[in-house]
């Protein structure tokens, strides 16, 4: 168990980790124009890390998502992808639904 | 200041059928509970929301401290984790930009930048009168945002009612909606190509290298798409 003081230096550093790409963001945007080459690359990029951070989230997740088997998470997920597209894009339906299929699916 | 009309018409994307409240909520329950976990106060696990506002980098440092990590380990492992937040700003704020909106918009509101503002900002944008986008994207930041700290709070304070498998379910939330919503995007070449990269290779890097996968995967398979993309529409 961490102590309160090393806990707050934590969230501290956690928070300066990530500002710090959005306030670099928000400055490089301001040199960047939407119809110039280099804006159509970082949108490429952007999607991609987004992606790539989700496939990861998938494939090895962290926290408490780990305890559930891979073959588990990829049938919910495919099985939601597939009832969004089925619902004209809904976001809700499909996103309640993975919550309680894979609540019942882990228990098997 | 800011236009109260817009504001309110980003605010209201909270609502609806493609509202991401509900999986913000759920995976910010989930964090909430985990960080009571971890040893955080309810006090700390608020902070952790309000100041870092980003699920990955949050997971990362509970992680950390959990295995009792140095601060400066966990400040460049979430760095890294939460380096996407660049590419994802440089490739939103350009369409944001008004000449006659002043700078602190931008450099307040970078902190709203999520993957779900994201994805709503880009799929909205287009709708909104050039001059006011600005605070169309505050509105959706606020809205997103404080839904992220008060279920923070309702995950800490109820971390003891809730069971193993409810957490599970509640984390798998978050990357459903969030691939929904890529699927939602993928309505040119390059995106598409972008996205099923990114996917494939996230992943496969992560056995190579855990740190660096996400920046490596999307800097290969987002130059790929540009390269291949042809004339990108977003």
């Amino acid at each position: 168990m961490a102590s309160s003081q090393l806990i707050i230096l934590a969230i501290i550093a956690t928070s300066l980790a990530t500002f710090i790409s959005r306030f670099m963001g928000a400055l490089t945007s301001e040199k960047v124009s939407v119809k110039s080459k280099v804006f159509q690359w970082f949108n490429c990029v952007a999607y991609s890390t987004l992606a790539a951070l989700l496939g990861r989230m998938i494939i090895f997740p962290a926290g408490v998502l780990s305890d559930s088997e891979l073959m588990i998470r990829l049938i919910v997920l495919i099985t939601c992808v597939v009832i969004f597209i089925f619902t004209k894009k809904n976001l809700v339906i499909p996103t309640i639904l993975s919550a309680i299929f894979l609540s019942i699916l882990n228990n098997f | 200041m800011i236009n109260p009309k817009t504001f309110f018409q980003g605010l209201k994307s909270l609502k609806g059928s493609r509202s991401p409240a509900i999986p913000l909520g759920a995976c910010f329950i989930a964090l909430g509970a985990l960080l009571k976990d971890a040893g955080f106060n309810l006090q700390q696990s608020a902070a952790s929301s309000l100041f870092t506002y980003a699920l990955p980098g949050q997971l990362v440092m509970a992680e950390s401290l959990l295995v009792g990590a140095s601060i400066i380990n966990i400040f460049i492992a979430v760095w890294l984790v939460n380096f996407r937040l660049y590419p994802m700003t440089v490739s939103l704020f350009p369409l944001l930009e008004h000449k006659s909106q002043p700078k602190w918009k931008y450099y307040l509101s970078c902190h709203f930048l999520a993957v779900s503002s994201w994805l709503i900002a880009k799929d909205s944008y287009k709708k909104i009168d050039k001059k006011h986008r600005i605070d169309f994207w505050i509105g959706i930041g606020m809205g997103t945002w404080s839904t992220a700290i008060i279920m923070t709070v309702v995950g800490y304070l109820s971390a003891d009612y809730l069971n193993k498998d409810m957490l599970i379910g509640l984390a798998i939330v978050n990357p459903v909606y969030f691939f929904c919503m890529m699927i939602g995007a993928m309505k040119n070449l390059s995106v598409s190509i972008a996205v099923i990269g990114g996917t494939i290779l996230g992943p496969l890097i992560y056995l190579i290298s855990t740190e660096w996968a996400l920046l490596f995967a999307g800097l290969v398979a987002g130059t790929i798409a540009f390269l291949f993309g042809g004339k990108n529409g977003k």
